[in-house]
Parts: C-alpha cells; sequence; structure tokens
C-alpha cells in the first residue's frame, strides 16, 4: 500500500486552516467532478480529493494523520505501525457514501470499528450496494452492428471483519445495436454488493465512440465528406459511398458543386427511426503535372470563363 | 475464460424507456418529495398531469441523477443544478460541433 500525502492532494500546507482546506477542496470538486469534468481520470481525482478532504476537514483524523507526515513521501511504501490509533477519539460515522482507498481503510477504517460505532458495513443494518459508473469506447461498426464487450471493473466489497477491499471481476456486456455517443446502459444489480442482505447497487456503462478514420457522427446520423472529380460533379455520375452497413451507390446530380450535400435516407445508426448518413461532396482537381494537362487546363480557362468571387464584388 | 461467460443485458436509458415515479426514486435513490422539487424546478419535465401520473424517460433519469450529484457533491440548490445541466447540455452541443468542423 502507498503512502498518501493528503495536503498534496489539495494543494495546501501542513499548517493550513480549515478554512483553506475547504476553499481548495471545494474548487477542486468543482474541477474534477465526474459529472463536470472531461478529463479522463476526473472520477479518480475526485475521490481522491473527497478522501483528502474526509480526514483533513475532521480535526481527529487530521492529528491522527499527521503523525505521519514528517517520515512519509507520497507514494512510498505505507504500513501502518501496530496500534498508532490507541491515543485518538475517531467520531466519524463509520463510512460514507464512497468507498475509499486502502489507505484510508488501513488507518481510519479499523478506528470506526474499534469505538464500536454504528457501521454501515456492520451486519445489523440492511443497506443497498453503492452503484459504479465506468465508462465504454465503442467502434462505429459496434454501434451500427451491436457487439459484446467484455469489462474488467474494480468494486470495493466489505470483508467479514468490516473492511473494505477492492476486488477485480470481468463481466461480458452486450452492446445494444443502435447506441448513440453519450447514453447510458444500465446493468441492474452489477453493482457493489449490498449490506446485511440489503440488495446490490446498480452499473451505468456511458457510452463513447471511438474515433473514425472517415465517418463522423451527430445523434443516428452518420456523416461523410465524399470527394469528386469536377466532371463528376458537373456531369453527374453514379459513385459508389461506403456506408456502415456496407457500400452503396450514390448519384450525384449533374451542377453538383463543393459543399452541395445528399442524404442517405436510413443509412446511419439503427433506431426508431433510423438514423441518416449524410453526405457532404468535394470536388478535387486533378494537378496540372504535365503538359497535356496544362494544356487541358488552358483550355477550360479559354472556352469557359468563370468569376466563382462575383458575389464577393470583385 | 470470458468465452464461457454469461452476456449481460442492460437497459439503455434513452427516450424509448418510461418510469413512474415510484421506479425512478428507486433506480435513484431519491425521495419523492425530493423528485417534486427537482420537477417544480423543471429540471426534468415529465409527461402525465400529477404526481402519480408522471412518466419519466431514460434521459430525464440521468438528468435527475446528475442534478442530485451537484447538489450533493458541490452543495448546489436546485436551481443550480437546473442552470449547470443546461449549461453542460450546451457544453456538449458546441463540443460536438467543433468536433464536426475539424
Amino acid at each position: 500500500m502507498k503512502f498518501k500525502d493528503y495536503y498534496d492532494t489539495l494543494g495546501v500546507s501542513r499548517d493550513a486552516t480549515a478554512d483553506d482546506i475547504k476553499r481548495a477542496y471545494r474548487k477542486l470538486a468543482r474541477k474534477y467532478h465526474p459529472d463536470v469534468s472531461k478529463e479522463a481520470d476526473a472520477e479518480a481525482r475526485f475521490k481522491e480529493v473527497g478522501e483528502a478532504y474526509e480526514v483533513l476537514k475532521d480535526p481527529e483524523k487530521r492529528a491522527a494523520y499527521d503523525q505521519f507526515g514528517k517520515d512519509w513521501k507520497a507514494g512510498q511504501e505505507f504500513r501502518p505501525p501496530p496500534d498508532w490509533d490507541v491515543n485518538f477519539e475517531y467520531a466519524g460515522d463509520g463510512a460514507g457514501e464512497h468507498a475509499f482507498s486502502d489507505f484510508f481503510e488501513s488507518l481510519f477504517g479499523r478506528m470506526g470499528a474499534r469505538q464500536g460505532r454504528p457501521d454501515v458495513r456492520a451486519r445489523s443494518v440492511r443497506m443497498r450496494g453503492e452503484d459504479h459508473h465506468a465508462r465504454i469506447r465503442v467502434g462505429l461498426q459496434e454501434a451500427f452492428s451491436g457487439g459484446t464487450r467484455t469489462l474488467s471493473l474494480r468494486t470495493p466489497q466489505a470483508s467479514p471483519d468490516g473492511h473494505v477491499v477492492t476486488k477485480t471481476h470481468a463481466i461480458r456486456v452486450s452492446i445494444p445495436k443502435g447506441i448513440k455517443e453519450g447514453q447510458r446502459i444500465r446493468l441492474a444489480g452489477k453493482g457493489s454488493a449490498g449490506f446485511g442482505g440489503g440488495p446490490p447497487g446498480d452499473l451505468y456503462l456511458e457510452v463513447s465512440f471511438e474515433p473514425h478514420p472517415f465517418f463522423t457522427v451527430e445523434g443516428r446520423d452518420i456523416r461523410l465528406v465524399l470527394p469528386i472529380t469536377p466532371w463528376e460533379g458537373a456531369l453527374g455520375a453514379t459513385v459508389a459511398v461506403p456506408t456502415l452497413g456496407g457500400t452503396v451507390d450514390l448519384k450525384i446530380p449533374a451542377g453538383s458543386q463543393s459543399g452541395k450535400q445528399l442524404r442517405l435516407k436510413g443509412r446511419g445508426l439503427p433506431g426508431s427511426p433510423p438514423g441518416d448518413q449524410i453526405v457532404t461532396l468535394q470536388i478535387e482537381t486533378p494537378a496540372a503535372d504535365s503538359a497535356e494537362r496544362r494544356t487541358l487546363y488552358e483550355r477550360m480557362r479559354d472556352e469557359m470563363p468563370m468569376n466563382p468571387r462575383k458575389h464577393l464584388g470583385v | 475464460m470470458a468465452g464461457n461467460q454469461k452476456i449481460l443485458t442492460g437497459e439503455v436509458l434513452d427516450e424509448r424507456v418510461e418510469y413512474d415515479l415510484e421506479g425512478l426514486c428507486q433506480i435513484c435513490r431519491l425521495e419523492r418529495r425530493q423528485v417534486i422539487e427537482l420537477v417544480v424546478e423543471n429540471v426534468v419535465e415529465p409527461a402525465g398531469e400529477d404526481p402519480d401520473h408522471w412518466r419519466f424517460t431514460g434521459i430525464e433519469v440521468t438528468r435527475i441523477q446528475v442534478a442530485a450529484r451537484l447538489t450533493r457533491d458541490l452543495r448546489l440548490n436546485i436551481p443550480g443544478a437546473a442552470l449547470a445541466l443546461d449549461l453542460l447540455d450546451e457544453i456538449e452541443r458546441l463540443r460536438a460541433a467543433l468536433q464536426r468542423q475539424s
């Protein structure tokens, strides 16, 4: 188990006042709140900050923790000395809603138990287990066709003596066809086990999409920029277009310019109604990299004069 | 080993699933009066005339859960949480628009 420097976590000095600690905590809590922050490790940081505050806001826990402050550095291998807490009275409620780290539990978990205070993990109290949250990244193809995903989850569980230990277990989850970015999947009863015969919590999976090399997503609609030649745009053509369901033929009307959007109805993510695929045309011109090509461009210039900047007044 | 595991199927919290007030309270771990307060402050707008006939979609379940966490963790009051939710939605829309352009 690694030593945790709670002062460092909150960015305060060891002689910080209770007000300083509260201010630092509030600021960091807003910054890392998992519902607000988009940072990848927001949830872990939010828990760390909460744990540090849980200790430092409470004068008794803080005094107990300060015993270690002089000799330990964050990340050092740590084992509390036997009976280190004999002289401290601990007045907490035994357990908050969040599960704290093993480091916290080794210091304060047993203090709660020793004082014989009500402990939600004790067998006498019936309580529903905690809900859990995880983010899963899903490929667009998987969102289109559906699939399964094996997840490795770390969940805190109560050991028989009332301590919390973290266990890792794998689950296989079906990814429903047509899932959208940001949607949540609720797996009832797959959160933490309950206490004292209480029901287990739920597991929530929040879906985000892996970036695709050429498709982008807007709700259930799929967007694609489709490069075409000047003659395909001018004369019209039928061209092959990739969709999540396979290649389809798209008719480009004559006289199409760059930026024109064509809609392939129902070719987006499945649902009721299914999304569309929206194709934006982008005309690409061949390079004038040979004498023949230069001549062709010069003929176009002479025989098809045009001013594409007329609307700019120049 | 993963190959032998049972495949779990969850419920997608989208506009197609519906909960009544009691079901919502249960999965959000809130009391009836707390949900009523959230409705009164327009955090969510359930279908149905009165609390006994309210129907909440999966999207509203998420909104209520976020509102409850914000009020608990950041000590926001309910109008503050409602404002934060609206701003978070707006940021999400702008991020998506930005991503489409790049």
